[in-house]
């Protein structure tokens, strides 16, 4: 038994480091110490960047063979991608968690609460939630992955509420509450269901069982309807339709940092165990081509699950980029292309293992770095100690703040996927794969959504660098802590940058797309492993 | 090799050296920056080794950038390219010289943003990787949105909203098509690979079917940014609106992209779609010509006038490149290089009024040749270059294109699938006419007859340059090159066409072949009864 557990416990290294961390940082959130509360966020950095390290020093190719999972290469890359992002998001948080609260107190709307000052427990949630998502890699059963998903989850909540001060934190907090609960029981329906058809909660054997059904009579409707339910239920995760209504409102209410966290995390989390779930499913296309070039027809995921995934796909894209059209709040423009994106990311769900599942990841590093800069631009510059909401508020920003003003055009260049922002070749890799997979139809609708997103990113960049200023952006300054500033002229150097080093991460994020071969027991063995539903 | 990167890596670093430097330096930063540029390409042109066969030089597969998706660094130059890149480059420096005293607020974003879009211009017409050509023809967008939004007139951000979000979308189609292309070539080989060559020979095995609608996508983006009849309408409200160097690059580099997309994809990688679609595209050039004309006839805006005469012009090349014949491709390619200069000139003219004046309204200003008439002799030149005079470069290239068309009829002779023949020809020609009426109208009121000035004086005192009355020596070193170039084509056109005519023919090599598939084909194919309808026509 320990044998077998200590691959496992070697490949959560990096976790082990959050999880210290977050401890640590929750006690000394409490000293009375200014100076050691201050340090929390470089803290919380260093542990992020430590997990980093930790990464490929312990997931080597003997561990996660051990380990016995699902997607053994997968953790390689989708940490260090969540504690890299994480660490910008960390220095957009750095001065805005304290300080909302002695706003609110020097302005009189709330009595000074000495035990309230102290948020060194923002900075363990922060940490915590990452750490759901990274746990999620390393999940082999549905009990971890439910477990590491409500991690990811529970934490966000709270930091909505806590991140700032105001009425408005606690209302989205609460709806985010309430929506969430609502999802995970969705999604927890749909593992008793799965459950109930397959007999096991390891992926594996739920692989086996489902290979075994689709070769026989195809996937059976109850194991279906769970998978359905699970989807549907995740989709709340990655602000995909039909779970996206509460983005909008939670998006807006939340506080920046909090806000640009809740853009990237939770949707990593959700598309990791989507990838996971659906990994059992199978994609049994996954070669279109033999040696020949004879071309094999792709078959895909099973008809029902295709379907839906292809509803929610061109939905999420169309409903978030009209929403997004018809905003006059920036944060909830945003919020809208965050949903936007998910349709687009839900093209490399259909288009699956192994092109799709890379592309998927290498899209959510662009999402990540370009959406990051646009959030980081607008937590570095607030109006009369509130944030910015509306772009009357951005108006003629470039005469104040010329840099922020530039960050927010290139992160709008990048994520309406204008060459040579790295937004542009996650959409390529987005469309290679797609078509890869034979959804011609798909990338259709990403390619006039694109066009159609054009019309509200040319807003994002044209009403900071050319609109005339108005008299509510008169009153724009920028925020006291200069770390936001750093964090969105990295994001927006970035960009740039990522985009030149485009190869080297495509294929870290190939390398990490592998699924482990099927392995079948003997009453199996008469099944073929490419099997056809 | 390393002197093309040179030319277009180079004004990006001036632009950084813009961004950072002093803002007092920052123009002549920026015209040395584009003058490095237009010397590398030039000393690459010297060298050039393909002037004469079709061939691409350098013609080797560059560093690897996604080797997944086998996006490559490749770049190197056919006659064409080569030739549209030299009069980008050409120009660059003159647009650059040309704004000292247009702009005086944010001049180093001006010159920072010039000199990236000169370099993605470049790239386009530099890029061997159908990716990479695609983010330069993309990226060109983003400086010249901001040209416009940020130095443009009094409606500015209306044009320059209006002009990304047409180019965004059709080029949106444009990329779709690309891929589906790489993917055909994935389908056949097992890899991706952009290279547009090894695109083009996938492509044009492709079923007659699928070329139709390839080219059909590929015409919705380059339809665009020609422009094309139906969707022009932002050009000329980006021409008023932009500064004059920001008209003077849109027409004469950013335009011809559209053109050059043409020459370099749609045409060649889907011959099928081609000539099913010839006459269609050619319908729309002539409309184009015609309409355009008309509206130039009635406008009283000089800038937009010049605007409204360039969709004409590039009617004509459309023309002449959908003739699909050698003949109207050469002098299409021919044209966008001549138009490219004289109507460039003739924005910086008009540019140059204006700056004195502060108006373009030809009702308001008139008979300048009594108070400029250095400026109104280049104007002459000008505007008769882009009537096409013979003795000036226009001429040729009009000549060459309603030649292409008038023998662009299919009947075996030729060896190639046109369908226009002498009735597009005249209907074309007209609109030649036309423009010899509205620009002679516009010089008639701007240059000759009674001195009409505004009466306020206001906008003098408040301009921050004094100019003199007549042109200064700067405004008069940015004409001549052009004077001299318009004069010295037009004169000498055979070098340079000798140059183009290999590559015109290898555009259509696939051409050939399509009047087999239509002569295997029974009668009643849309070709076979246009073909009869001219014929009949001609017999009356």
């Amino acid at each position: 038994m320990i044998e077998a557990m200590s691959p496992r416990l070697i490949l959560l290294a990096p976790e082990m480091i959050l999880f210290v961390a977050a401890v640590t940082v929750a006690i000394l959130g409490l000293s009375k110490n200014h100076g050691i509360r201050a340090s929390l966020p470089f803290i919380t950095c260093a542990a992020l960047i430590a997990s980093i390290a930790a990464v490929p020093l312990t997931w080597t190719n003997e561990n996660s063979q051990a380990a016995n999972l699902l997607l053994p290469t997968l953790g390689r890359f989708v940490k260090p991608l969540l504690a890299g992002v994480g660490v910008l998001l960390v220095l957009l948080s750095v001065g805005s968690v304290d300080r909302r609260m002695e706003e609110s107190v020097a302005r009189g709307r709330m009595a000074f609460d000495p035990q309230r000052v102290v948020r060194g427990e923002f900075y363990a949630f922060f940490l915590l939630s990452i750490m759901g998502a990274m746990l999620l890699c390393n999940a082999q059963d549905l009990i971890w992955l439910f477990l590491a998903i409500e991690l990811v989850s529970l934490p966000t909540y709270i930091m909505v509420a806590i991140g700032g001060s105001g009425n408005r934190n606690q209302e989205a907090a609460v709806k985010y509450f309430f929506l969430g609960a609502m999802s995970t029981a969705v999604f927890l329906y749909g593992f008793a269901l799965l459950y109930g058809s397959t007999g096991s909660l390891q992926f594996l054997e739920i692989r086996n069982a489902l290979a075994t059904q689709s070769a026989g009579s195809g996937i059976d409707t109850l194991a279906t309807i769970g998978i359905v339910l699970i989807l549907l239920g995740l989709c709340f995760k990655i602000t995909a339709v039909p779970m996206q209504f509460y983005a909008p409102d939670v998006y807006e209410g939340a506080p920046t940092h909090v806000t640009a966290f809740l853009a990237f995390v939770p949707k990593t989390a959700g598309f990791t165990a989507m990838v996971l779930i659906l990994t059992c499913v199978g994609w049994s296309g996954h070669t279109l081509i033999d040696t020949d070039g004879i071309r094999i027809p792709y078959t895909g995921l099973p008809t029902p699950i295709a379907a839906i995934l292809w509803m929610i796909a061109i939905l999420t894209m169309t409903l978030g980029n009209i929403g997004a059209l018809l905003q006059s709040s920036v944060k909830r423009m945003l919020a809208y292309s965050s949903v936007a994106h998910s349709g687009y990311l839900i093209l490399g769900l259909i288009a699956g293992a192994t092109a799709g599942i890379e592309a998927l990841f290498f899209y959510l590093l662009a999402y990540g770095v370009m959406t990051t800069a646009s959030f980081a631009a607008l937590a570095a510059i607030e109006r009369r100690g509130e944030e910015i909401n509306s772009f009357s508020d951005l108006a003629g920003l470039r005469l104040r703040h010329p840099v922020m003003a530039w960050m927010l055009a290139i992160s709008a260049a990048s994520l309406v996927g204008m060459p040579p922002f790295i937004g542009f070749f996650g959409k390529i890799y987005l469309f290679i794969a797609a078509f890869e997979a034979d959804q011609f139809g798909l990338v259709l609708a990403a390619v006039l959504n694109s066009a159609i997103s054009g019309l509200y990113y040319l807003k994002l960049a044209i009403v900071p660098l050319v609109a005339p200023p108005s008299a509510r952006s008169e009153e724009v300054t920028s925020v006291p802590s200069r770390w936001p500033f750093i964090a969105a002229v990295v994001c927006g150097v970035g960009t740039i940058f990522l985009s030149a080093i485009a190869g080297p991460l495509v294929g870290a994020a190939k390398s990490s797309a592998q699924a482990s071969p099927i392995v079948l027991t003997a009453s199996q063995a008469a099944v073929p492993t490419a099997s056809t539903h | 090799m390393l002197l093309i990167w040179t030319s277009i890596l180079f004004p990006i670093v001036a632009a950084f050296a813009v961004a950072i430097g002093p803002t007092k330096s920052a123009k002549w930063t920026a015209f040395a920056g584009t003058l490095v540029s237009l010397g590398a390409l030039t000393l690459f042109a010297w060298n050039f080794p393909a002037w004469h066969n079709a061939e691409h030089f350098p013609n080797t597969t560059g560093p690897s950038w996604i080797p997944h998706a086998g996006i490559t660094f490749s770049v190197g130059f056919d006659t064409v390219s080569l030739l549209l890149a030299l009069l980008s480059a050409f120009l660059m420096p003159l647009c650059i010289v040309g704004s000292f005293s247009a702009i005086t607020e944010r001049t180093k974003e001006y010159y920072g943003w010039f000199l990236v879009l000169g370099s993605s211009i470049i790239l386009a017409f530099a890029a061997r990787d159908a990716i990479l050509f695609y983010i330069g023809y993309e990226f060109t967008l983003v400086p010249m949105t901001l040209i416009i939004a940020i130095y443009g007139g009094t409606e500015r951000r209306v044009a320059a909203i209006k002009m990304f979000l047409y180019t965004f979308l059709g080029s949106m189609f444009m990329l779709a098509t690309l891929l589906y292309i790489g993917w055909e070539h994935r389908l056949a080989v097992g890899a991706w690979d952009f290279d547009i060559d090894t695109l083009t020979k996938t492509a044009t095995r492709l079923p007659s079917s699928t070329q139709y609608w390839v080219f059909a996508a590929f015409m919705v983006g380059f339809a665009v940014k020609v422009p094309l009849f139906p969707l022009h309408t932002w050009l000329p409200l980006a021409h008023d609106q932009a500064p004059t160097a920001g008209s003077v690059i849109l027409a004469s580099a950013m335009l011809k992209l559209g053109t050059y997309g043409n020459y370099r994809f749609a045409l060649p990688m889907a011959p099928a779609g081609g000539a099913d679609l010839m006459s269609f595209v050619a319908v729309l050039a002539i409309i184009a010509i015609i309409y355009a004309s008309l509206i130039c006839w009635v406008q009283t805006d000089a800038k937009k006038l010049i605007a409204y005469s360039s969709v004409a012009h590039l009617g004509l090349c459309m023309l002449g490149l959908f003739a699909l014949n050698p003949v109207g491709a050469e002098g299409a390619v021919f044209y966008m290089v001549n138009h490219g200069l004289s109507t460039g000139a003739l924005f910086l003219c008009i540019g140059m009024f204006y700056e004195r004046y502060h108006t373009k309204d030809t009702d308001v200003v008139g008979g300048l040749a009594k108070r400029m008439p250095v400026w109104a002799s280049f104007m002459v030149l000008f505007t008769l270059a882009s009537i096409g005079l013979p003795g000036l470069n226009g001429f040729i290239g009009e000549f060459l294109c309603l030649g292409g068309t008038f023998i662009s009829e299919h009947d075996g002779q030729t060896g190639y699938p046109g369908v226009l023949g002498p009735w597009y020809a005249v209907v074309a020609g007209l609109g030649l006419i036309f423009a010899a009426m509205y620009l002679l109208i516009l010089l008639g009121k701007l240059v000759w007859g009674p001195l009409r000035e505004p009466h306020d004086d206001a906008a003098h005192t408040t301009s921050a340059i004094r100019l003199p009355q007549d042109l200064c020596f700067r405004e008069i070193a940015i004409l001549t090159p052009l004077a001299v170039a318009c004069i010295w084509l037009g004169v000498q056109p055979k070098p340079m066409l000798d140059a183009i005519a290999p590559c015109a023919e290898r555009m259509l090599a696939n051409y050939p072949k399509e009047v087999e598939r239509y002569m295997s084909q029974s009668a009643g194919t849309p070709l076979a009864s246009i073909n009869g309808k001219t014929n009949e026509s001609r017999g009356e």
